[in-house]
């Protein structure tokens, strides 16, 4: 580095690690770059993406429609795939080189492989599976601190929510769960300056190496559906839970489950809502018997409407209901079916 | 013959949360829940000692916390570790997972040397999964985390399944290396009756100080000298030993931290109560037909 140059040493930046597959984003990195975008406007900063990968360029240049104003291009036939050490080793020396105020990562696997060792030697500080983040000024500890980072997350399995600072460190690092920030996309005019950053491999990174690799696309995609049915334990059987397959079906729905309606065999994992499955904000989302656990709530309460049937007149997930029917699901979802279907008629 | 570090952590039993355990102001009460040994590090413990079975070579525990943690290194004993740390200062208190790599780190520069570090993919009173990793980067070694199954170690490698988002990956890598395991990995062993009956008296330098305190006729000196000689002595690494830079210890050395909790809040009774018959289903599905959210 020349050390001529006067380097800032605090920006008001926000970056945004951006996760690729195949050159493919992750939806939490754009729905970051968008949530980037308003935290920068209060801070007077710019949104940095950082893309690193190979044959990437056109990726970069897709960032600026979400919110950057810069992407800094790492491209490398080395970086094709992710690797531990040479994307954290990249992401390190950025770091150190231009000083971001907040780093963001998705709470994907990569994003909790990577964050950890970038923020470790950086001596930043971490808060992993942030649900919300805010930028505030506060008092803490009798000293004011302006503009600084609420990272707002779960803590103690789901039974409180936390919000953690950073107050004295210079760089603030989160990893953040997908789905929980809204996601939409500028005009395609919208342009940004494109920064290519050399690569240079390193011999060390050859002591890992991937010998093979098994990617699922996710045939299902509850995240985009408008009308969601999900059943939990209440159900009582596989056989029972047909009927949250026909009143899906019947209203042009998806099927999910709660954690426990996948721990009981009722419905594979991929269907699962809530802080350990995917996070939706459908047009309507019914939950029958479904208690509501925070832990499933956290997945789900963004919904635009809710309709809650269970037998317990004091579940919790009545709470945040817009509509509740009180009964047996055996009962209420027969009539359901029926009825609409006599509607439609 | 391989030498495994396993990090290891007490936690209070978050899974069981009751009543008493949340306080009015929305804060849990520690003191009311249970510590349990974290499940996943005694999965890494399984794994390390599968690869002692079949390889030969030692298995040493390690565990950052206050005197009482000792609890689950005789745990880590009874089920086989060869060795024990107890890693406790009253000036690691109220680390961050950045302050506790770096107390880790150190301690494990000082145990010696090894082939593996195995540790749980995560603790379930933070859920962060960021102590592994950051404790393999401080030490400078590579890592591969979420890892669902050793598939073989060889020539000084290891060759290892590990999740990935939507999917797995094998990798291979050369030792030394940190892993971090999920729960499925393997399922821990059985306490040994003969191992319980030997290590229930192992003590840590705190626990010996506490039985020498008020009796005039013991010393700590003399006494840990006993239960070393007995193989009962958990070794302890407190400030001193390590040589540590106190401004990167606990609370000084932890950048994060909790401005405050909330416990959530539900805004109850806010619904509309529908009645569970066809006419109570009936306007309701009108209504929300008029909304346009049925179609």
């Amino acid at each position: 580095m020349d050390s001529e140059r006067t380097i800032p040493a605090v920006s008001n930046d926000v970056w945004v690690f951006v996760e690729q597959r195949s050159g493919k984003a992750a939806d939490v990195s754009f729905e970051l770059l968008c949530k980037s975008h308003k935290l920068a406007q209060v801070m007077g900063g710019a949104v940095k993406s950082v893309v690193i990968g190979h044959q990437v360029k056109e990726l970069a240049e897709e960032t600026f429609r979400y919110g950057a104003d810069e992407a800094l291009l790492i491209d490398h036939p080395g970086l094709k795939q992710y690797r531990t050490l040479p994307y954290s080793r990249t992401l390190i020396n950025l770091v150190r080189q231009f000083n971001p105020r907040i780093v963001l990562f998705g709470a994907t696997i990569i994003g909790r492989d990577l964050a950890p060792r970038v923020a470790s030697a950086t001596r930043s500080g971490l808060t992993a599976d942030c649900t919300d983040l805010q930028i505030a000024d506060i008092s803490y500890l009798r000293k004011e601190y302006k503009q600084l980072l609420l990272q707002i997350r779960p803590a103690f399995g789901g039974n409180i929510i936390a919000t953690i600072i950073t107050p004295d460190n210079p760089i603030q690092m989160a990893t953040v769960r997908e789905g929980v920030m809204e996601m939409h996309a500028q005009e395609s005019s919208r342009k940004g300056t494109l920064t290519s950053i050399p690569y240079i491999p390193d011999e060390l990174d050859e002591v890992v190496a991937i010998i093979e690799q098994h990617r699922e696309e996710n045939h299902v995609n509850l995240k985009a559906a408008p009308i969601i049915v999900s059943g939990g334990y209440g159900l009582r059987s596989k056989e029972n839970f047909k009927l949250i397959h026909e009143l899906a079906h019947v209203l042009g729905g998806e099927v999910a489950g709660s954690r426990a309606a996948v721990d009981a065999g009722f419905i594979p994992h991929e269907r699962q809502v809530g802080q350990t499955g995917v996070t939706v904000r459908p047009k309507l989302y019914i939950a029958v018997g479904i208690s509501g656990a925070i832990q499933h709530r956290a997945g789900m309460q963004e919904s635009n409407k809710i309709i809650a049937i269970n037998t317990d007149p004091d579940a919790p997930i009545f709470g945040i209901s817009h509509y509740g029917i009180v009964g047996d699901a055996m009962e209420v979802l027969p009539r359901f079916i029926e009825v609409y279907k006599n509607k439609l008629k | 013959m391989y030498h495994s570090i396993v990090l290891v952590k007490q936690v209070p039993d978050t899974a069981n949360i009751t009543g008493n355990v949340m306080q009015e102001d929305g804060t849990v009460n520690r003191s009311k829940l249970p510590a349990v040994f974290n499940h996943e590090d005694k999965v890494a413990l399984e794994i390390a000692l599968q690869i002692k079975d079949t390889y030969g070579g030692t298995v040493t525990a390690i565990t950052m916390g206050p005197p009482r943690a000792s609890d689950i290194l005789r745990e880590c004993l009874y089920m086989g570790a060869d060795r024990v740390y107890l890693i406790s200062d009253r000036k690691f208190a109220g680390a961050d997972t950045l302050a506790t790599s770096y107390v880790l780190s150190e301690a494990i520069k000082k145990i010696g040397t090894f082939d593996f570090i195995f540790a749980g993919r995560q603790a379930i009173d933070g859920d962060t999964a960021q102590v592994g990793p950051q404790t393999a980067e401080k030490l400078q070694i590579p890592q591969i985390t979420y890892v669902e199954e050793i598939r073989s170690v060889e020539n000084g490698t290891v060759t290892a399944k590990r999740k990935i988002d939507g999917g797995f990956e094998i990798i291979r890598c050369a030792l030394p290396v940190l892993l971090t395991v999920v729960k499925d990995t393997a399922e821990p062993r059985s306490f040994k009756a003969k191992r319980v009956m030997t290590y229930k008296g192992a003590r840590s330098l705190m626990e010996i100080e506490k039985l020498v305190e008020g009796n005039s006729l013991l010393s700590v000196d003399a006494l840990v000298h006993e239960y070393e000689s007995r193989s009962l002595f958990i070794k302890t690494l407190t400030m001193d030993d390590l040589h540590l830079d106190l401004v990167r210890c606990g609370v000084h050395g932890s950048p994060t931290k909790v401005y405050k909790v909330e416990s959530v809040v539900l805004n109850s009774g806010e619904h509309e109560h529908v009645e569970p018959t066809k006419a109570g289903i009936g306007k309701l599905i009108d209504k929300l037909m008029e909304d346009h959210i049925l179609g």
